[in-house]
């Protein structure tokens, strides 16, 4: 089929369950009571011609062009805002409104460029479609002043603004507004004047506070907002729908094609995760995929001194099955181990979980989840019985309190913040809902236009579980539990026994506050603004996991919900962000040397006994070994063969000196990636992946919705991802014969309780599904403990705070805390080969005035960032955001190595790292480190890749 | 930091956490149990266990006294 724009409705759904007959065009059409005229034709195939209506925000009625006739109505009023009445009678086409559209099409194409031929938009152009559609045919007025011959905005990197061809409908405003709520735009001037700007008068687009979400582009009815993309390229022809491949918001989005070649991203209606939205990410920063750096030839070498060898990829399979076997021979099957990525598909790590346990004979796999959501696994199964998220998205438009905690949502989940803003904004009537904020910086949704944090509390870093502690024993104390809902289902004598620990005098905010440098009545206030504003829902981040109590701070939440009952319902729940698109698949998938898919401890013997069967070998009872422990393994002598997919432990692992030290202490490192990342620097062999663009299978997002990935182009690379390790397997002697990978998600359904209902097929059928997935949730499961905890009942655990070990003092006085930006995605190996650089060149250290001026620091000043661990510069940034005596920078650029300064603390349960609090000294500097300058020196090295002789 | 040294700091600091529980030594056991690999282990039991927090020597004795008896 030739490619279609997604339909447009004019204006949203209603929510309304009471119907409504009406009559349009003699045709009767039966809609929700409050749906538009505009929508209810719509509905039934008619459409009104429109400009300034569009389905994804409030109708404004401005265009005059969606003029309709009703029955026993003057005039003619817009179908947009007028909502159907039963038995109204419409008639959407008349000669009498043929001649008024036809006269405002006159106006508006009497200041429009009339160059449609070589418009970007020729052929996706509203404005053209509707001069068509009213039978417009000659404009008689000869306009003396009009907007037009007006510069463009090249600015962002992704898209042009032509104010020449704007016709003032305001939906870009509006989408900015409504839809992504960063109200960048404007409307300034009047009349001919009238011009979108954004920011001040003296921004263009890329200096504006314009976060290139896309919305404003999607939104743009003619070419005044395009893809520079469309520019370049033309128009598509195609489109597939697919999951995008960054954060766990798991947004749907249409691939729009022409051949082979990806036109651009453009955010699905359809999609349950982003219904519509996405970010500057998503939408726009898949340049990597095709970028020149990209590896298209496995390669080997015999020590990571030698530079690279290109090879065909059965040598490369033949080379490396030789390598682990000498390995196992000589040191033993545990001297070998696997990492899966929380990048790839729920098939590939499933497969490369299936490659350790059953083809190197040991448990030695583990996830990147290690680094960020270890503590939400382990937490959340203690406490409720199983390790995911309790809510879907959708609950957040039933929330009447929102608690933030040591999560970023407008960087890291930017798309699911714009919906939780439309909450805190109170649109639709209703009144907005309420948000604390528990971070040590302020945030950008503390204060946002029309957005106010009711309570801020500005932690010092480190001390989470005291914060929460000092709420419980507000709640309990204040007697403002929900014991009605404790005693049904909860343990009543757990609870009492927690109760009893959080009410004594110890944990209340006043005495805890010498600790947690916390306002005693602000957190007060905000423990009984939690636990009395209605339904409460807790969203966290890696701010609550990685810390050496992340495990303890994801039961303390889960303690503060169940005991003021916020748990089981829409709008309430413990909702933790993932950081990656695939982190919950990837721990779903057995990707924890624990435990085998679905959850299940490895030491169960039914459950083994299930996968020994299937795959006909047999597994180690025994726990496998987790990222740190292989490390430490490798330095011992004792672990020697890793394959990595799809991770950089170099870069994104804590204290960079130690993990070099293990992975060069390793015979054979495979890495399995786009780039010659970090890792690859001490890799003996480079098989390369495929992008999400390249291959099929699923993603899970935060909330345990599995989603499709589809193919769009033939992998550059050859494989896909998943076929790689097929190969691997085979050349190691394991007769694998997947041809497909929805065989393999077969194999996962057949072999994992809670994916018993999931298949490709009914994938296919229903979007998306949401896991469990089983006879006793058919269609998924969007909100989970519904009638009762997973685990039987809701379990308190006691958590005491315990500082962490890593201290300021005299030589080290700051701390600091690491996080993400919106521009960029972990450690950038995609994101920083896109033009998002634009936004985000480098790293940056945040301080506070009064630290900054101690030392003597300005704005963009280079410094030293020293710990315990190591040493590095970058530019710093004074400001307020961070309190005194902390510091804050990201992780996101290889030049800096933010790793090299964090240290080997973590947490005491499942060795998350502790990469939230490091205490730190910052000086002035003239230049890089001897690290970083020994650094750049061996990447040079490690990546040269030998050139061809050409044979005589 | 050895390795040794870093399982019993890994150790100390499980056991710091699980102080609260009901039955401290049999949640630190049980923790070892589920989550370190036979290598940690059998190092753990190996040991002259120096350094061990109380609670945490008397969970590595029990995991020894399962051990021997497995």
């Amino acid at each position: 089929m030739t490619y279609q724009p997604q339909k447009d409705f004019g204006t949203p759904a209603s929510g309304s369950n009471d119907l409504v007959t009406c009559t349009i065009d003699g045709r009767h059409v039966t809609v929700p009571a409050g749906t538009s005229v505009m929508r209810a034709a719509a509905e039934q195939g008619t459409s009104i011609p429109k400009l300034c209506a569009t389905d994804n925000m409030k109708s404004f009625g401005s265009c005059r062009l969606c003029l309709v006739e009703i029955d026993g109505r003057r005039g003619t009023p817009a179908s947009c805002t007028t909502p159907v009445e039963p038995g109204m009678v419409v008639h959407t086409q008349t000669p009498h409104l043929q001649k008024l559209r036809k006269g405002v099409m006159e106006l508006y194409i009497s200041d429009h460029p009339l160059d449609c031929l070589t418009c970007a938009a020729n052929g996706d152009c509203e404005l053209q479609d509707q001069a068509g559609a009213v039978g417009l045919r000659d404009v008689r007025y000869e306009v003396q002043s009009t907007h037009l011959g007006q510069e463009k905005d090249h600015s962002n990197p992704y898209f042009d603004f032509d104010p020449s061809k704007c016709i003032a409908c305001s939906r870009c405003i509006r989408a900015c507004d409504e839809v992504q709520g960063t109200l960048a735009l404007t409307m300034e001037g009047r009349g001919w004047d009238s011009k979108i700007s954004a920011g001040l008068a003296s921004d263009n687009f890329l200096g504006s506070e314009c976060v290139s979400c896309g919305a404003c582009v999607q939104a743009c009815p003619t070419a005044t907002l395009v893809e520079k993309k469309v520019v370049e390229i033309g128009t598509p022809e195609r489109s597939v729908v697919t999951t995008c491949a960054y954060c766990g918001v798991g947004c749907t989005f249409r691939a729009e094609m022409r051949g082979e070649q990806l036109v651009r991203m453009v955010p699905y209606k359809d999609g349950k995760a982003n219904r519509g939205h996405s970010c500057v990410k998503g939408r726009f920063a898949w340049g990597y995929a095709q970028h020149k750096e990209r590896i298209l030839k496995p390669m080997i070498r015999k020590s990571i001194n030698d530079p690279w060898r290109e090879v065909e990829w059965d040598e490369a399979f033949a080379y490396t099955a030789s390598e682990l076997k000498r390995i196992s021979d000589s040191y033993g099957r545990h001297a070998l181990g696997g990492i899966t990525s929380s990048r790839c598909t729920n098939e590939e790590t499933f497969l490369v979980q299936k490659l350790v346990r059953a083809g190197f004979g040991n448990n030695n796999v583990d996830t990147c989840a290690r680094v960020c959501h270890s503590p939400t696994g382990y937490g959340l199964k203690t406490t409720f019985g199983t390790s995911a998220g309790t809510q879907d998205f959708d609950s957040v438009e039933e929330c009447d309190v929102i608690l933030i905690i040591g999560a970023n949502p407008t960087d890291g989940h930017p798309v699911f913040a714009s919906r939780m803003k439309r909450r805190l904004r109170g649109q639709d009537g209703r009144p907005p809902a309420k948000l604390i904020v528990i971070d040590p910086r302020r945030t950008d949704i503390v204060r946002s236009p029309h957005i106010e944090a009711e309570h801020h509390l500005p932690l010092r870093p480190g001390t989470n579980v005291a914060v929460l502690t000092a709420m419980a024993h507000v709640i309990v104390s204040e007697g403002l539990a929900n014991e009605a809902f404790i005693k049904e289902r909860c343990d009543w004598d757990e609870y009492r026994h927690w109760a009893e620990f959080v009410t004594q005098p110890r944990n209340s905010p006043e005495s805890l506050q010498p600790v947690t440098l916390v306002d005693a009545e602000e957190l007060r206030a905000a423990a009984r603004l939690y636990a009395t504003g209605g339904n409460g829902a807790i969203y966290y981040g890696l701010g609550v996991t990685e810390h050496s109590q992340g495990s303890s701070t994801v039961m303390a939440i889960a303690n503060l919900a169940m005991a003021t009952g916020n748990i089981g319902k829409r709008g309430v729940g413990v909702n933790p962000l993932r950081g990656q698109n695939n982190v919950q698949g990837a721990c779903d998938m057995g990707s924890f040397p624990h435990e085998l898919s679905g959850y299940r401890h490895i030491s169960d013997g039914d459950a083994r006994k299930l996968f020994e069967s299937d795959w006909g070998v047999a597994l180690d009872p025994e726990p496998g070994l987790r990222i740190p422990n292989m490390l430490d393994a490798a330095v011992d002598g004792v672990f020697k063969g890793l394959y990595v997919q799809g991770e950089d432990i170099l870069h994104s692992d804590p204290n960079t000196k130690h993990v070099s030290a293990g992975l060069a202490a390793m015979e054979c490192v495979i890495v399995h990636d786009l780039f010659l990342n970090e890792t690859a620097n001490y890799a003996h062999i480079f098989l390369p992946g495929s992008t999400f663009l390249e291959k099929n299978g699923t993603f899970t997002n935060a909330e345990r919705r599995i989603q499709p990935v589809r193919k769009v182009m033939t992998p550059l690379n050859g494989l896909e991802d998943w076929e790689v390790t097929q190969r691997l397997a085979q050349a190691m002697g394991l007769d694998w014969n997947y041809t497909h990978p929805s065989e393999i998600m077969d194999e996962i359904a057949r072999l994992t309780p809670t994916f018993a209902g999931v298949s490709f097929s009914r994938l296919d059928e229903e979007g998306s599904l949401q896991w469990p997935v089983n006879d006793a949730a058919p269609d998924g499961s969007p909100i989970m403990h519904v009638d009762g905890f997973v685990r039987g009942r809701g379990k308190f655990v006691v958590t005491d705070y315990v500082p962490t070990d890593e201290k300021t003092g005299p030589r080290f006085p700051l701390l600091l805390t690491t996080g993400r930006i919106l521009s960029h995605y972990n450690v950038g190996a995609q994101t920083r080969r896109t033009e998002n650089v634009a936004w985000h060149p480098e790293d940056l250290l945040e301080i506070h005035p009064v630290d900054a001026e101690d030392r003597g620091i300005k704005s963009g000043d280079w410094v030293k960032l020293a710990s315990r661990a190591g040493e590095t510069t970058l530019r710093a940034t004074v400001t307020d955001r961070v309190a005194p005596g902390v510091v804050y920078t990201t992780f996101h650029h290889a030049v800096t190595q933010a790793n090299v300064v964090t240290t080997d603390y973590s947490d005491w349960a499942t060795n998350c790292p502790e990469y939230k609090v490091t205490a730190v000294q910052i000086s002035p500097s003239n230049g890089p480190t001897d690290w970083q300058e020994e650094y750049e020196a061996l990447s040079e090295r490690a990546r040269r890749i030998a050139t061809e002789v050409p044979a005589e | 930091m050895t390795s040794l040294e870093r399982l019993v700091y890994m150790l100390n600091q499980i056991a710091t956490n699980l102080a609260t529980d009901p039955d401290p030594v049999t949640a630190i056991a049980e923790h070892v149990q589920l989550f370190w690999d036979p290598r940690m282990k059998q190092m753990i039991l190996e040991s002259d266990r120096e350094g061990l927090c109380p609670a945490a020597a008397a969970a590595v004795q029990r995991l020894a006294q399962a051990h021997a008896s497995a």
